[in-house]
């Protein structure tokens, strides 16, 4: 380490996938947003749900930063008393998903070829009206950035996108 | 039992003898409980915040959690300036509060606020407590979150019903949070390292925070560094841990600290971090902080390390337990940093703390009196702004929890209530509170608190009718424009303690300075207004300028 970064001048910003292991208690949610908003870490989406256990929810937050960030934000959301376990989840080591449903425009000359493109990505057509499809998809975040854009030149009228959930691959926890 | 009954019940298992408050509606049935209980002795203050600072106060004097009561609304909104001040410098203190009954919650009622929102990112935990058979469980589980690990406050908001209704009481042997384990002894590996890097080092400096007096670190702190040679520089957070005599003290770092303890961590070769923050006023310009060392950082808080400054060595571990550990693992080498210490010792008698002497009453004058009569031995309360740093700069300490300053936050109209809480833990101690002419007027209502007590508190106000320490500001970095810091519509400040039934005596010039610290000792029954009318642009210094590196120093 060179003397010069000690004062932690900004490394490299990436996005990180973090998970965190908390009470199921009111107020929870609060506390690690309000952590990250004080704080100035930026969250890019954040999913909460029950575990296994109905007494454990389990967050899954996507947040920009760089090393020095990351370890700070793990050390600051350890630190709350709800909170029962940090990790970081890297991509490499880990199962990410992502739900999205699009509603797009669709008539008798487009369809088809929405249906094409949807099949490739290996999405599904949940809904649909004489105007409209409702496309769902259920991948990596990057596929369904890719199903978006791939559907935008037939006009999107809504889209909803979940935020990303992730679990540790093999017998990791 | 009711949970009003069940809460004063878990106060005293907690070892609560005296706490701090203010009745209001939603409190009601607290405050009945009270009514006939002998086992707690509990101060009306005339403010809420000044029962938050006195908690504190009491907090940082006794080593115990200082506790404090109030309404809910705005009787809770009164104590965040005290709760932020105790968090900032991480005093355990637990506030209670009145909330609206559990059928009200949530609808905008009759002073209804939001406390756990509004407190969460000022307190370690807080609390809800909805029903009465949690109360017990909720005052173990605050008392231990405060007082552990690092410590802070905790804030536990009741509902009336909660209040109200009845209990079996039980109060529970131990606490249930699997969430929380602080770590108390260092990682064998990292003080393996550090020790070994401590014994190549030529230039060693310890900087020590408040860390070394909540972990009571004192005695080990004061054995590793005689052992080993090491000067110690304190932050104002850390004044009293180490004695302010000693030849290995180099005292306050930092934007008003000594010429010599910032020449010394500009030149060390490892810097040694002990329950320290790194925070701005101390570092000045980060990348130019302590340019030529290593760092090592012990600190109990895990996200305190690689917070601010990027370290090499990072100990998670409590203070006392981790010096000590450490010095088990370090050969001492008699004489080994003499040629360091001869370095500093040079600084010191070049860049001495000094003032101009003038003729005037000087601000830095009367410390050394207070200093001189108390023999070193008094308890030393403070406001926030120019008398602070000049009791910071010119107090000579002894003996750990006898400062007592809002370091963090910087409250002004904190010390006055904090000294209240300071002289309830310590009736056998003489206790100062050092005031601004400013800070004083912000509690000042709190003289009906110590005169009702009888509380010998002295209060000495280095008045000099202005905002001093903004004022400096304006004077060298604003062009001298004196924007709203002048405070030339002063009250008299000898009538309004006498109004309150408090002693006032007025000094004008520096000869009556010591008769009258010595006749304000002599009153034991009440609180002594000393109000000094000092000289009024006096600056503190040495100042480092925000942004700049500690060794450019304004010294004179």
């Amino acid at each position: 380490m060179s003397r010069r970064d000690r004062g932690g001048e900004k490394g490299k910003a990436m996005k990180h996938t973090i998970s965190v292991i908390v009470e199921n208690k009111p107020g929870v949610l609060h506390r690690v947003a309000g952590l990250f908003s004080r704080r100035g870490f930026n969250i890019e989406s954040l999913t909460v749900g029950e575990t296994e256990d109905p007494k454990i929810s389990r967050m899954t937050i996507v947040a920009d930063g760089d090393e020095q960030t990351l370890e700070q934000i793990i050390k600051q959301l350890y630190k709350q008393i709800d909170i029962l376990k940090v990790f970081d989840l890297p991509k490499s080591e880990s199962v990410e998903r992502e739900l999205a449903l699009i509603k797009v425009h669709a008539n008798e000359k487009t369809r088809g070829e929405i249906t094409q493109i949807v099949e490739i990505c290996q999405a599904k057509i949940v809904d649909v009206t004489e105007e409209a499809l409702m496309i769902e998809i259920s991948a990596e975040t990057e596929k369904v950035e890719n199903l978006h854009k791939m559907l935008e030149k037939f006009g999107i009228q809504e889209l909803v996108r979940t935020g990303r959930i992730a679990l540790h691959k093999g017998n990791q926890n | 039992m009711t949970g009003a009954q069940a809460l004063l019940e878990s106060l005293k298992k907690e070892g609560v003898t005296d706490f701090f408050g203010y009745p209001g509606g939603q409190v009601l049935p607290i405050y009945d409980a009270l009514y006939n209980e002998k086992g707690l002795n509990h101060i009306l203050t005339r403010h809420e915040q000044g029962a938050a600072h006195a908690a504190d106060g009491y907090a940082r004097v006794s080593g115990k959690v200082g506790v404090c009561l109030a309404t809910s609304g705005p009787g809770a909104t009164n104590l965040i300036t005290g709760i932020a001040t105790a968090y900032m410098d991480s005093i355990p203190i637990v506030a209670i509060t009145g909330q609206v009954p559990t059928t009200l919650l949530g609808r905008d009622s009759f002073q209804e606020a939001d406390v756990t929102g509004i407190t969460q990112p000022i307190t370690k935990h807080n609390y809800l407590v909805k029903e009465a058979a949690d109360i017990p469980r909720v005052i173990k589980e605050a008392f231990h979150i405060a007082r552990t690990g690092r410590p802070g406050p905790v804030v536990v908001d009741i509902a009336k019903d909660a209040q109200v209704n009845k209990l079996d009481f039980k109060y529970p042997d131990k606490v249930d949070l699997p969430g929380y384990k602080p770590t108390f002894k260092g990682h064998p590996r990292q003080i393996k390292a550090a020790a070994k890097m401590i014994s190549l080092s030529k230039k060693p400096l310890l900087y020590i925070g408040g860390g070394i007096i909540s972990a009571g670190a004192s005695a080990e702190l004061k054995e590793f560094a005689e052992k080993l040679n090491i000067p110690i520089t304190t932050t104002m957070m850390g004044l009293g841990a180490f004695p302010s005599n000693h030849p290995l003290a180099l005292n306050m770092l930092g934007m008003h600290g000594t010429a010599y303890a910032n020449y010394a961590v500009q030149e060390c070769d490892l810097l040694l971090a002990v329950g320290a923050r790194f925070d701005d006023r101390v570092t000045g310009h980060l990348p130019t902080f302590a340019p030529k060392a290593k760092h090592i950082h012990i600190d109990v808080d895990p996200a305190e390390i690689g917070k601010n400054v990027r370290v090499d060595i990072p100990i998670v571990g409590d203070a006392a337990q981790t010096l000590k550990d450490l010095l088990e693992k370090i050969k001492p080498e008699k004489s080994k940093h003499d040629a360091w210490l001869a370095q500093i010792n040079e600084w010191k008698k070049k860049y001495p703390l000094s003032y101009k002497k003038d003729g005037q009453l000087k601000p830095q004058y009367i410390i050394e009196m207070i200093n001189e009569v108390t023999k070193g031995d008094a308890i030393i309360c403070t406001e926030v702004g120019q008398h602070q740093m000049w009791a910071a700069q010119f107090c000579q300490f002894k003996n750990p929890r006898t400062w007592v300053s809002s370091g963090g936050l910087g409250t002004m109209g904190y010390g006055f209530p904090a000294s209240i809480g300071a002289q309830v833990a310590r009736p056998d101690k003489v206790v100062f509170n050092i005031a601004g002419d400013g800070s004083i007027q912000m509690n000042i209502q709190e003289l009906a608190t110590a005169v009702i007590n009888k509380l010998p508190i002295k209060i000495a106000v280095l008045n000099n009718c202005f905002l001093g320490m903004v004022r400096q500001w304006q004077e060298l970095i604003y062009d001298r424009h004196y924007s709203h810091t002048n405070l030339c519509a002063n009250p008299d400040l000898v009538k309004i303690a006498e109004a309150y039934g408090a002693v006032g005596i007025r000094i004008t010039k520096g000869a009556e300075v010591k008769k009258a610290l010595q006749e304000s000792l002599k009153v034991k029954d009440r609180p002594v207004l000393l109000d000094f009318v000092v000289t009024r642009e006096e600056n503190v210094l040495p100042f480092v300028p925000p942004g700049q590196a500690l060794n450019q120093m304004i010294i004179d």
